[in-house]
């Protein structure tokens, strides 16, 4: 019988009625239910993020609708460089003196030296500490270590700031230096005792779900265990380790309390890692207390908040289309 | 035997073998000749310790923490578990062939180059050079050579096993150990190992685990069958399926039980 038939023949046959058990019935609304209920979690969930985006962003608008908040932080005077006294730096963060200067430029600087110093740290530390851990630990220590490694996912940032403050500023500062004790490599070493946790954690679980029988086939063919986990195991585990690295960004540049305590929040330009540096976040979080609610002040660290949102979101757009790449050539095409 | 000057003399031999995962035997006291340039079949039920006698004799056994043995296993007169023998040149020496085709997620190119780059070939016209051959040897040649960097993971099962075959030539091992290598192939692909087989067996002394009786009859010279950690008994293929020694060497080929 083709399609067409079938078809005709359920058009001119009446329905018959199906007759459900009370036993399917019962079983077909629970499922119903809680299908519903988890619908209704994951909206939730989605509702929340996307009505926190648009807070921040209508925040943020004001800057650019409200007269007195387009003359003070004009983008112009956010971006680019200022008409000041000779002498005076044209790029400055003080949002609150007689004349604000509102430039992000010192800004952008901290963030982009705390956290690369933080990347630089933690990226090695995280990828080859899981990469021992997977491959090289005898399997003892790796049951030890992995537990120790993710409790030190747990302590909160604010303690690892103040063991950066406390303890490493004076051991940095001694060891490279440095005329400040608060400087952007303290910050960024502060970050990265954050970071390497989630480096690792993610890193680990990628390179153990690596077949064994690719180190079987690595090893018959006469590699080395280092050949085999460095030409096999890593590449087979690239986009698990590019996505750990990408996680670390993201709480790198977002993270707050650690750059607040360690950084010494300075509105300096200098490319040195000495110098003083203040970060999107801790800027936010540092002013926020303090600020007149509907000021150009309050529109402007929602802007900065916004800002923090674009790059995490570009960045990973970046990232996940890099791994694919990645990832093709590591396979040659399939898969 | 041994006074004929043309008989195969042993490529490799474990003498009184016993190997235990822990505590618990895995083989007992195996005695067994591999004859150069001849296939050896290492045939019995599951659990009998065959697999685990042919990873003995790379020393793959070494990765599974808590393997042990006693007994000596000689390569061309030497003991491979000799501090002198290092085990990556061992393996060089004996390379294997799985029993799930694994090639890595890399190109087929890069797939049979990996052993010759890791041992340190670095002259592109001679990779590509033994990389052809290779695959020629294992006869897949004609079918991949127009897409030699495309993934090998597109392979068919069969050519993947061919491809992982060819890789483990590439580095020219002396010894070859296959591990049911068609276990997981359909009647074709098999036929066409079990010819590959024939072929390599004039370069290569090879060792073949089998649970396909007929697959030991076809592609072996010399059977060994193993039943409960134990050598039961081993000679010429023929002798064994038509005119077995042993009572349970007999109830096996015939069937009887497996």
């Amino acid at each position: 019988m083709d399609r067409q038939a079938i078809m005709e023949q359920g058009l001119t046959q009446p329905l018959v009625a199906p007759l459900l058990s009370p036993a399917a019935r019962r079983r077909q609304l629970r499922e119903k239910v809680i299908a519903g209920f988890i619908t209704l979690m994951a909206f939730t969930g989605i509702a929340a993020l996307i009505l926190i985006i648009i807070f921040v962003a209508k925040e943020a608008l004001a800057l650019f609708t409200e007269p007195e908040a387009r003359h003070e932080a004009s983008l112009s005077k956010m971006f680019l460089a200022q008409d000041v006294a000779p002498g005076r730096p044209p790029f400055r963060w003080q949002p609150v003196s007689k004349v604000p200067k509102v430039s992000m430029i010192p800004l952008f600087v901290g963030t982009l030296k705390t956290t690369a110093v933080s990347m630089l740290v933690a990226v090695p530390l995280g990828v080859f500490g899981a990469l021992f851990a997977a491959e090289f630990a005898p399997r003892r220590l790796r049951e030890l270590l992995k537990p120790v490694i993710e409790l030190l996912a747990g302590i909160p940032s604010v303690v690892l700031g103040f063991f950066a403050l406390m303890v490493m500023s004076t051991v940095v500062k001694e060891a490279l230096g440095f005329d400040r004790p608060l400087n952007a490599m303290l910050a960024g070493l502060g970050l990265a005792l954050a970071i390497v946790p989630v480096i690792f954690t993610v890193s680990e679980d990628a390179l153990t779900s690596v077949p064994r029988s690719y180190r079987e086939a690595s090893l018959a063919l006469g590699a080395t265990p280092w050949e085999t986990a460095w030409k096999v195991v890593l590449p087979a585990a690239a986009p698990g380790i590019l996505a750990a690295c990408v996680l670390g960004f993201g709480r790198a540049i977002g993270e707050t309390m650690i750059v607040l305590m360690a950084s010494g929040n300075a509105d300096v330009i200098s490319w040195s890692l000495g110098d003083s540096a203040r970060s999107l976040s801790a800027t936010i979080a540092a002013e926020m207390g303090e600020v007149v609610v509907g000021s150009p002040h309050y529109s402007l660290l929602f802007f900065i908040g916004v800002q923090l949102f674009i790059f995490t979101f570009v960045l990973n757009l970046i990232a996940s289309t890099w791994t694919r790449r990645v990832v093709r050539k590591l396979t040659g095409g399939a898969s | 035997m041994s006074l004929n000057p043309n008989a195969p003399r042993p490529k490799m031999e474990a003498r009184e073998l016993t190997l235990r995962y822990g505590t618990k035997a895995a083989i007992q006291k195996v005695s067994l000749a591999i004859l150069d340039r001849r296939v050896t079949a290492l045939i019995g039920p599951s659990g009998c310790g065959k697999s685990t006698f042919l990873r003995a004799l790379n020393r793959m056994n070494d990765l599974i923490p808590g393997a042990n043995h006693t007994g000596t296993i000689l390569l061309d007169d030497m003991d491979i578990h000799d501090r002198s023998v290092d085990v990556v040149d061992l393996r060089r020496r004996v390379g294997m062939v799985f029993q799930k085709s694994n090639p890595f997620p890399k190109s087929i190119f890069e797939n049979v180059a990996y052993g010759l780059r890791v041992g340190g070939m670095k002259d592109k016209s001679a990779l590509e050079q033994r990389v052809e051959k290779s695959l020629r040897g294992s006869a897949l040649w004609d079918e991949v050579k127009d897409r030699l960097h495309e993934s090998a993971l597109g392979l068919s099962g069969g050519q993947q096993q061919r491809l992982c075959i060819a890789r483990a030539m590439a580095v020219e091992p002396q010894v070859l150990l296959m591990d049911e290598p068609a276990s997981a192939l359909d009647p074709i692909a098999t036929a066409k190992i079990e010819e590959l087989i024939h072929e390599l067996k004039a370069t290569y002394t090879i060792a073949i685990v089998t649970h396909n009786m007929q697959q030991a009859a076809r592609v072996s010279d010399r059977t060994a069958f193993f039943y409960m950690g134990e050598l039961v008994e081993c000679g010429a293929t023929e002798q064994i399926f038509t005119n077995p020694r042993e009572k349970r060497t007999e109830d096996y080929v015939t069937g009887k039980f497996g």
